[in-house]
């Protein structure tokens, strides 16, 4: 059975937003991709509630808010570690739970990341502009009204089935870490010798100055002899662009898509999320890595998501008696539900 | 250096370079090259970006390959590529009206007294040539235009003002513009054209292309007043490039 439901925003953390995967195809426009900052982790929110991965959902930096829905929803939380309520119960993220009509669902800080996914079993249905949902809040595009959510909004969700099961990952991924891996180019040949090296060896600090848009990061400055101007020329999410501060300035999603700055250095596509979610005085050291390597990476990372996807399964049912549960072995959090569901001899 | 050039931006586009400098010449070979991938488009490329002197070129690494990627564009720039200017659509003549002065174009009699010029000896000029649109960049429909008389150029403002409305007419250095956003911007406005070069929720969003030539026409205030009130009509027709 299908049904629509509609989730009110009872409260919202500073910046909340409506996103999906982006704008394609618009840059010769002017037009940012925006959609959300940690693309993987919005996939994956939207995979648990059996939605497309393109399905509209809530990107929150920092602290996501509380909300009520007209009807039992599914949702999931990814992105990171969070505090995830209904009522007194608290809830784990990368899972998918059901928010029943009159609770409340309340999320709180993350821990350990800073772009946090709320997606919504059915996806946002907030209008289409320029063939996306996500929002540009520089340009107030898209979303509601090209803004961050407020109390009081309410968002009608698209089609869903009631009956869909809430589903979990049957293994766990271990998380990159490591250095954060860079290409030259494409205006590196601008720079001093000993920023290639600075950029090489020295460790970035994250600066609290951030938003969807870009990450400044300190760090020794990466110096242009001949100036930090060029003729401005495109853009895209992951670029390391340094003013005549010598801090470089990595774009993310919403960047602005043609920019005066050169450009020393470009993050790979699989590790600008991770980047994107250091907290403020994280420390990053980077790797410089050719392109070939950079494009292996990428066909791995997105084979890797696959495969975490397929392992998604239906979560065991909460009227299993703990004694059943405990017989399984399952203390270990690691765990396939289809052998607790379906003994090989049944 | 020899141009053009090939650089990357990590694993998902790279640069075709063709110089460092604003110059008519470059620009043509950017959008010429831009025409023909437009024409003619390469499987996996995602976006093309035709800037004042390069060409960004956006692609998915799961579909075609870096490397790949770079031996199909050098064969492109051996070959001769087609004149863009004489491409239906991306050498299209504009008449934007023009309302000079007033609120939004403040700058216009500070900026005639630096040149010691009569504000309208400024417009005149102002009015004299034929811009391009060199590229479309920075805020969705923001045209950057080339061609403006050095008599004109200025420098930016050493404090940017916060809030500069969509349709400003500016000059920033060598460069002019038409602004299609309200927004902060450190350059110099002159005057503001009622047309909306953007609107998202238009079936055409976008009115100027890279490219396009564009001829600023003056128009009284009141005139601007009457444009301005009949595109905001719906359905409104959209205003139409010169035959």
């Amino acid at each position: 059975m299908s049904a629509q439901a509609r989730l009110s925003v009872l409260s919202a953390g500073p910046l909340v937003s409506v996103q999906d995967l982006g704008r394609a195809g618009l840059r010769q426009f002017g037009v940012s991709c925006a959609g959300a900052v940690d693309a993987p982790a919005a996939r994956l929110a939207n995979a648990l509630c059996a939605n497309a991965p393109a399905a509209a959902l809530l990107e929150f930096a920092g602290l996501g808010g509380s909300f009520a829905t007209s009807r039992d929803l599914r949702f999931a939380v990814t992105g990171g570690a969070c505090d995830i309520r209904i009522g007194a119960r608290q809830l784990p993220a990368y899972e998918s739970h059901v928010l029943r009509a009159g609770e409340t669902l309340r999320i709180g800080a993350m821990s350990d990341a800073v772009w946090g996914y709320l997606a919504l079993a059915g996806g946002i249905d907030v209008p289409c502009v320029l063939g996306a949902r996500a929002t540009h809040l520089r340009t107030g595009l898209g979303g509601v009204a090209g803004r961050c959510l407020r109390a009081g909004d309410q968002l009608v969700l698209g089609p869903a089935s009631e009956d869909s099961p809430c589903l979990a990952p049957g293994a766990q991924t271990a998380p990159d870490s490591g250095p954060i891996r860079l290409v030259l180019g494409p205006q590196d040949r601008q720079f001093a010798p000993e920023a290639l090296e600075r950029l090489r060896e020295a460790v970035f600090i994250v600066t609290p100055q951030r938003d969807r848009m870009a990450m400044v990061l300190d760090g020794p400055p990466l110096v242009a002899p001949a100036g930090h101007d060029i003729v401005s020329d495109g853009t895209v999410a992951g670029v390391l662009q340094v003013p005549a501060s010598g801090k470089p300035i990595v774009l993310l999603a919403e960047s602005q898509t043609t920019g005066g700055y050169p450009k020393i250095a470009t993050v790979i596509s699989a590790d600008l999320p991770r980047l994107a979610q250091m907290a403020v005085g994280a420390q990053v050291r980077f790797q410089i890595i050719d392109r070939d390597s950079a494009e292996d990476i990428a066909i791995a990372a997105r084979a890797r998501e696959h495969r975490l996807f397929a392992t998604l399964r239906p979560k065991i049912r909460r009227d299993l008696s703990s004694a059943f549960l405990l017989s399984q072995e399952l203390v270990g959090g690691i765990f396939d539900p289809d052998a607790v569901l379906s003994p090989p001899d049944s | 250096m020899t141009y053009p050039r090939l650089r990357p931006l990590g694993d998902t586009a790279l640069s075709v370079e063709f110089g460092e400098r604003i110059d008519a010449a470059l620009n043509a070979r950017a959008r010429a090259l831009s025409y023909d991938l437009a024409q003619n488009p390469i499987t996996g490329v995602v976006d093309v970006v035709p800037t004042y002197r390069a060409v960004l070129v956006s692609y998915d690494p799961h579909v075609i390959r870096g490397a790949t990627l770079e031996t199909a564009l050098n064969e492109r720039l051996r070959a001769p590529l087609g004149a863009p200017e004489n491409a239906p659509q991306s050498g299209a003549l504009w008449h934007v009206p023009v309302v000079y002065g007033a609120e939004t174009g403040c700058d216009l009699a500070p900026l005639a007294r630096d040149k010691g010029l009569s504000e309208q000896a400024l417009i005149a000029l102002h009015c004299s040539v034929e811009y391009r649109v060199y590229m479309i960049g920075f805020a969705p429909g923001f045209a950057y235009l080339g061609g403006l008389p050095e008599q004109l150029h200025a420098p930016r403002l050493a404090t940017p003002r916060q809030w500069v409305p969509a349709g400003a007419i500016g000059i920033g250095g060598q460069q002019a513009s038409i602004n299609s956003v309200a927004g902060p911007s450190g350059w110099r406005y002159i005057g503001q054209t009622p047309w909306r070069s953007f609107d998202p929720d238009r079936a055409r969003p976008f009115l100027f292309a890279a490219g396009d030539r564009i001829r600023f026409i003056p128009v009284s205030a009141r005139e601007g007043q009457d444009i301005a009130a009949r595109a905001a009509m719906p359905d409104a027709p959209l205003p139409e490039p010169q035959p």
